[in-house]
């Protein structure tokens, strides 16, 4: 299908596009790898006036550490994300997360920061942030904001981002050492989450000295399994101390139900699969 | 005699018509253009099922570019145009008019409602958001026994009943076999079961797309079609055309699946504006026009009743069937599900057979042809069903259908569905899979992790399938009330530089026949294989033809080819006699050249066509030509057969299906070119997994289909399937002079029963004797959790996860 018209604009500083939103007023929508929007647009489900496409940003593009974080651009591509050496060293977890989004094509376009601005409950990378206890560095016309992730995830395809804000930057603790997993549980290779486990976890000789585990697409928002990072805490790393723990992920969340999935299946998915990311995250 | 040249039958050749494709070098119907070319869009219905109170097309015809809005009114102002449908099954079938667009009720959710012309596609698509139409709800028929209910709604009121018809075999009153009622009542064992073959979109790779110029010397139709031929016959009778003042060519097709054997309200729409308006015009769907729109496939509910001795002898087989035709009748819709009517008894002799189908309307998108067409619901449910009469009788299913199959010296063999099958060697098939696959590594295995209790279970299918195909004899069309021929033609056009062009009515659309029909012609005329080449698709070089579906290319409009050959040699025989002053009966025909018996003078095939166009010195009598053509009506079908066995695991924690291995030998007769018989068995495989694990087309209740998109319409990629283990024997077909038999649908048949086979099989300790398709995890699961089939989701919504673009999620924020 054809989108509906829209004027089109490619600023080349973050002050540019700033200022290019907030003139354009509420219709204007921003553009990264387009991988969502474009779909979006071309079924006509939204019509912007104005798309300001940011991929002549450069300096949205990247990786770098800063002390105990590392800050990751948010036009940085997932190909990129998946090859990065500090990201592969500091936050191994969103590396393998990335790895399981789409196919080679979508993961050249497609942006970290896209992915975390459009929200979508399936997409592979909110749970990730949210594990990692993530910061969403936003600009706008008043200036930069830092959000936690878990103040940033609002609902269903909805953030705490004003339609006036650009997300600039990830901040992302450094999890040096830790093992890392993302399990991913979907029916064709190509598809969405039906539900998805993270999980990283830092052991001390034998004994799990802390674990960070969140679900993807369990709720319109991504969850935090805190009643299975409590549980593993002090626990040696045994298959039984895992697979008591992962029977707490399904606390608390709130999935929807689909053609793929009842409420009853997804939480049973999401205990099992937890299981199976902690140990694949131990092995690892 | 001097012939040293390799035979290019049964060659490895790459594809000819690869690198134009692969490359996208080629022309398709939407990159097509002409000079003063507007576009067309179709304005769908979004309900199912209402009255159409109005149409407010004013706003629209005010948009940037809009040149005219018309809606069905419009353009058929009395209401008399049809679309056809070519197969009324029974005299007394009822058949609702299907308008070009709707006409005062609108029937199913994506038919057309009205139709904005415009300069360009992107305003045409503008101007539609702003055509205003009111509709006013009618009860929405859904489901094939709700719509039979009594007291159920009716999709068209006038028909006063969703009942389309009723088609009846039966082998007693054939003469072709016993009574089943007595079967039944006098059998040791009897099984029952339930099966459902949900709904599939074709899913082929290029949408629907229509470009007519009423500016040349003929109405000149391009789309993307696999029927050129019957659409043009098809559209001058719709439309009551003279048929000499239209030309359709179907250029490079990307593909088809029986999705695009149609006759479509947009192409007649397509002549009637081009017509109106003395412009060209172009109408290219979207892909969620397609799902919505284009014929989907299946849909059946299957009741099977099938008896037999303790011993495993089957002793009858008893076939009700239901099968949703969805709001109006396809080209071929009606019929399909009778196609099947010849298949259930597959190889196994069966002595009382009753087969019963009831075509039902409902609020949907129509059905009709799908790869396979009939026959691979007949073999999944006649494969299922001798698994679990196996295990109901405790025995091996490979040895079951052993007892029951056609042995090879018993060919050819009258079923009792009254078919000869003209040739087939099962046990030689099942013999080389069954090695291939390693059978009784595997079902230790399976003991083995039963015993441990492992939560990773071996389940294995198997499917021992033959079909019909190469439609058809005409006679056989003919006594089905079928409303055509299924002959095939070819012609060949000896050039004077010795090069050749052949000419056929199969209308290639991604099979290969440029590459197979090259093959042939130059093993038949001894020319080089560079040297052919084969016009198709357009009915001014391609004049005459019956098109490509039903597998028939090769062994109907392959064996026309080599009819043709025959000809152009016959011809070529007298002059070069003449040539070389001696009897014809002196000459004999090898490897491009005729040669005077006993001798070495000799003269080539291209000399000959150079002094027949010099024509100087011709035989008196003798026109200077050797072009000819042929018109081959085939005298029974062929029966390509196989063994396909599947290996599945099945994580009982998930319910998730992984296939471990895939073998299959099958049988398709004399093979013109293995990579492409490779390349059809590939394809066919998956989509027939995809029916038994992924594909499913999902309405909700009030008749919207959820599965709209392939983010829940789920499409298997190389990365979901196995490395499929494929070999062949070949039992040559006795009825072809090239001993050919088809090979397109084959994998899509046989493959999906083996499949659910092999599933069933991992599980059935739990309890579970079937799960509906597809088989979800999620329907795994919960079988094994139930002990017992765990029929459907926990509701119509579709779940792929293209939340992205779910409007109920508010898009994009
Ligand atoms: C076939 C296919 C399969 C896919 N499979 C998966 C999958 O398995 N898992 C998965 O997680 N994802 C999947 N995706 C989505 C993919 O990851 C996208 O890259 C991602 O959702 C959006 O990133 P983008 O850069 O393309 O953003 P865009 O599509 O350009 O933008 C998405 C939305 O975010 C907004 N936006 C983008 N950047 C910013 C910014 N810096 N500041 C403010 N707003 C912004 C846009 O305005 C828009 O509303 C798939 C996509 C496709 C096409």
């Amino acid at each position: 299908m054809i989108p509906a018209p829209f004027d089109y604009v490619a600023p080349s500083t973050v002050d540019d596009a700033v200022r290019a939103l907030a003139d354009a007023g509420e219709d204007a929508k921003v553009l990264a790898g387009g991988q969502s929007l474009l779909p979006v647009l071309r079924v006509r489900l939204a019509a912007p006036t104005k798309i300001i496409d940011l991929g002549k940003v450069a300096e949205l593009r990247g990786v770098r550490e800063e002390g105990d974080h590392l800050v990751i651009g948010s036009m940085t591509t997932h190909y990129d994300v998946q090859r990065d050496p500090l990201i592969a060293e500091h936050a191994a977890l969103l590396a393998r997360a990335t790895d399981t989004v789409a196919d080679p094509q979508v993961r050249h376009r497609g942006t970290f920061g896209g992915s975390i601005a459009h929200a979508d409950p399936a997409g592979d990378l909110l749970a990730p942030a949210l594990a990692l206890d993530c910061e969403m560095v936003i600009r706008g016309m008043d200036g930069q904001r830092t959000v936690a992730a878990a103040d940033f995830f609002e609902d269903f395809f909805t953030t705490s981002l004003a339609p006036d804000e650009i997300l600039v930057e990830v901040r992302v603790p450094k999890h040096t050492g830790w093992h890392a997993h993302y399990e991913k549980f979907n029916r064709v290779a190509q598809a969405w989450s039906m539900v998805a486990v993270a999980a990283t976890v830092r052991t001390d000789g034998d004994t799990i000295a802390e674990a960070r585990v969140a679900l993807t697409n369990m709720s319109s928002v991504p969850v935090r399994a805190r009643g299975v990072e409590e549980a593993l805490v002090g626990q040696p790393a045994t298959a039984e101390s895992i697979r008591a723990a992962a029977e707490h992920a399904a606390e608390g969340t709130n999935p929807t139900v689909d053609g793929n999935a009842d409420v009853e299946y997804r939480q049973h998915l999401a205990r099992v699969l937890t299981g199976r990311a902690i140990s694949a995250a131990m092995a690892g | 005699m001097t012939a040293t040249i390799e035979p290019e039958v049964g060659k490895g050749r790459l594809r000819k018509e690869d690198e134009r494709l692969i490359t996208g070098r080629t022309r398709w119907t939407d990159n097509l253009t002409l000079p003063g070319l507007v576009h067309l869009a179709v304005l769908r219905s979004t309900v199912a099922h209402a009255k159409i109170v109005s149409i407010d097309t004013s706003a629209a015809k005010e948009m940037p570019g809009v040149l005219a809005v018309f809606t069905g009114d419009d353009l058929d102002p009395e209401g008399k145009i049809g679309m056809p449908c070519a197969w009324p099954i029974t005299p007394d079938m009822k058949s609702p008019r299907r308008p070009v667009l709707a006409q005062g009720t609108v029937n199913f959710a994506g038919e057309g409602v009205a139709v904005v012309v415009a300069r360009s596609a992107g305003e045409a698509e503008d101007a539609l958001a702003e055509i205003d139409v009111e509709y006013e709800d009618l009860p929405v028929v859904l489901g094939l026994e709700n719509a039979l209910a009594e007291d159920a709604p009716l999709v068209h009121e006038d028909l006063g009943t969703n009942r389309n018809a009723l088609w009846v075999f039966d082998s007693g009153e054939a003469g072709s076999g016993g009574n089943v009622e007595q079967a039944i009542a006098d059998a040791e064992v009897v099984v029952k079961r339930r099966f459902r073959q949900q709904r599939l979109v074709p899913a082929f790779m290029e949408p629907r797309a229509c470009v007519v110029d009423p500016t040349a010397a003929q109405l000149t139709m391009w789309s993307a079609t696999q029927i050129p031929h019957i659409l043009k016959t098809m559209s001058a009778l719709t439309l009551g055309l003279p048929e000499h003042k239209i030309r359709v060519i179907a250029p490079d097709v990307g593909g088809g699946f029986g999705g695009k054997i149609a006759v479509l309200p947009e192409e007649i729409m397509c002549l009637l504006i081009a017509q109106k308006l003395g412009k060209p015009v172009k109408w290219t769907e979207s892909r969620s026009e397609t799902m919505v729109a284009a014929h989907h496939g299946r849909d059946q509910i299957q009741d099977l009743t099938i008896a037999a001795k303790r011993d495993g002898t089957v002793t009858g087989l008893k076939v009700e069937l239901l099968a949703d035709m969805g709001a109006y009748l396809g080209l071929v819709g009606p019929g399909v599900p009778i196609l099947g009517a010849f298949m259930f008894n597959a190889i196994y002799k069966i002595p009382a057979y009753h087969f019963a189908c009831t075509n039902v309307f409902t609020n949907t998108t129509l059905t009709d042809a799908y790869r396979g067409a009939g026959r691979p619901e007949a073999t999944f449910a006649i494969e299922r069903m001798m698994d679990e009469l196996a295990a109901e009788l405790g025995m091996d299913p490979m040895e079951l259908r052993e007892k029951n199959w056609i042995k090879h010296d018993e060919f050819p063999y009258t079923t009792v569905s009254t078919l000869t099958y003209d040739s087939g060697n099962y046990e030689a098939a099942t013999q080389k899979a069954m090695e291939l696959f390693g059978y009784e590594a595997l079902r230790q295995e399976q003991r083995e992790r039963r015993e441990r209790n492992d939560p990773v279970q071996l389940g294995i299918g198997i499917s021992t399938f033959t079909e019909m195909c190469g439609l058809a004899p005409s006679r056989v069309l003919g006594s089905l009330d079928y409303g055509a021929g299924g002959w095939e033609h070819a012609a060949i056009r000896m050039l004077p530089t010795g090069k050749v062009e052949v000419i056929t009515g199969a209308s290639a659309h991604g099979q290969g026949h440029e590459t197979a029909w090259s093959q042939i012609v130059a093993d038949q005329l001894g020319v080089p294989f560079e040297d052919v080449e084969v016009l198709h698709g357009d009915t001014q070089s391609s004049h005459k033809g019956l098109d490509t579906y039903g597998s028939r290319s090769l062994a109907v409009g392959g064996i026309a080819v080599v009819k043709a050959t025959e000809k152009v040699i016959e011809k070529a025989r007298k002059v070069a006699a003449h040539m070389m002053e001696c009897s014809e009966d002196d000459l004999e025909f090898s490897g491009g050249k005729f040669t005077v018996k006993g001798t070495d003078r000799s003269t080539g095939i291209g000399d000959i066509a150079l002094a027949v166009f010099a024509a100087h010195d011709l035989p008196e009598g003798v026109e200077p030509t050797l072009d000819s053509e042929a018109v081959y009506d085939p005298e029974n079908f062929s029966f390509p057969h196989g063994t396909h066995l599947c290996a599945t695991e099945v994580d009982t924690e998930t319910g998730r299906v992984r296939i471990r291995s895939y073998v299959c030998v099958d049988d398709v007769g004399k093979v013109v070119n293995p990579i492409i018989v490779e390349g059809q068995m590939h394809g066919g495989l998956a989509q027939g997994i995809a029916q038994a694990l992924y594909e499913e087309a999902v309405y909700d209740e009030s008749g919207t289909l959820t599965s709209g998109t392939f983010a829940d319409y789920l499409l298997p990629s190389a990365a979901d399937l196995p490395s499929f283990t494929t070999d062949r024997t070949e039992t040559p077909s006795t009825t072809n002079p090239l001993g050919v038999k088809g090979v397109g649908e084959a994998g899509t048949i046989a493959s999906t029963p083996a499949v659910v086979n092999a599933v069933v099989d991992a599980v059935r300790q739990f309890g579970v004797n079937d799960i509906e398709m597809p088989l979800s995890p999620m329907r795994v699961w919960q079988a094994i959790r139930t002990g017992e089939k765990a029929a459907g989701g926990p509701g119509a919504e579709a779940g792929g996860g293209l939340g992205s673009i779910d409007p109920a999620h508010g898009g994009a924020q």
